[in-house]
């Protein structure tokens, strides 16, 4: 009962394979697979077509299984779908100049904050220093004048 | 100085709310076709008829073709039909059919009920043809211009919006 409710718990792995589409070859089906998890379904768009059971991710399945029979590479392979279906079938997107501002731009961000704290600690800084320049009050020599003067004043008129 | 650098936060705010505004509307999880301007892609097919001849590549030659990939078990392909049949009409440009998944009985079954407005009609059983041509899913429609490139890839049935918008502009320039 508790085994039961402990299997529960755990996650399936869920592939969408199904028998009869697997390679005779155990190491060309292990790269079909490798192929297929990194391929998006465009039907579903978040799956890839590993996990997918639309159609579409079943042809693609198929293509990828038929185009590492007649021997292309890994690369040729995700080659092949890409000039059909453009980058956004790859489940991890190329490094190129359209997609800079993708893959960099949290960093840059990142490094705007940075430099932001360090401004903003260097006020601090400044601060504290003009603090204990007037004997932690914070006021110049001047303004320590003006103060006496005024609270003088104010005991006279009590 | 000071004063820009404070007024930084709201010139990025109202760059984010432009580029965020232009988008609105548009819906993401369509793809753009990777052939547009480029030629169209090889493929031969089987005609799905006796009565009409299969579409391949070579036959998109000597003027604007508009290319209709569809199939009787979808639905928006019935909801868009009166629409590719007054393409098929009003344009004066052939409109091939691209019969995608499908049976030939219900394929055309299909087209007896609701009218056959195509020049050619390949039919393409496997959907192999249709990832060659980067399609997936139906209705997709491709304008194809005088030089065999791809000039237009609508993904989705053709509203009337699109046809006025954006496929009879296109066809009659590329007319010229």
């Amino acid at each position: 009962m508790l085994a039961g409710a402990l299997f529960l718990t755990v996650s399936v792995p869920v592939i969408a394979v199904q028998p009869d589409e697997k390679l005779a070859d155990p190491e060309m089906e292990a790269r079909a697979r490798v192929i297929s998890k990194d391929l998006r379904c465009l039907v579903c768009q978040n799956q890839s077509i590993d996990d997918s059971d639309a159609e579409l991710a079943k042809d693609l399945r198929l293509l990828v299984r038929e185009r590492l029979v007649e021997g292309d590479s890994n690369e040729e392979v995700f080659d092949f779908v890409v000039a059909r279906y453009g980058d956004y079938v790859l489940l991890k997107p190329p490094i190129k100049s359209s997609t800079y501002v993708l893959w960099f731009f949290p960093f840059v961000l990142l490094a705007i904050a940075g430099i932001g704290v360090v401004f903003w600690l260097r006020g601090k800084a400044r601060a504290q220093s003009a603090m204990a320049g007037s004997g932690g009050s914070g006021l110049s020599a001047d303004e320590e004048a003006r103060l006496s003067a005024l609270l003088r004043d104010d005991k006279r008129s009590e | 100085m000071r004063r820009l650098l404070f007024l930084l936060p709201v010139f990025v705010f109202a760059a984010l709310v432009a580029y965020f505004g232009s988008q609105l509307g548009e819906d993401p999880s369509l793809l753009p076709s990777t052939f547009i301007d480029k030629p169209f892609p090889e493929i031969t097919t089987a005609p799905l008829k006796e009565a009409k001849p299969g579409l391949a590549t070579s036959d998109l030659v000597g003027g604007v073709h508009v290319v209709n990939v569809w199939a009787s078990w979808c639905i928006p392909c019935r909801a868009e039909h009166p629409l590719i049949n007054r393409l098929a009409e009003e344009a004066g440009v052939p409109v091939h059919g691209l019969n995608y998944k499908d049976t030939r009985e219900a394929a055309i079954a299909w087209l007896d009920e609701l009218g056959d407005p195509y020049t050619r009609i390949g039919f393409d059983a496997t959907g192999r043809v249709g990832i060659d041509l980067g399609v997936y899913g139906v209705p997709e429609t491709y304008i194809i211009g005088p030089d065999g490139h791809i000039r237009f890839k609508r993904v989705g049935p053709i509203t009337p919006q699109i046809m006025q918008e954006d496929i009879m502009p296109l066809i009659k320039g590329l007319q010229k």
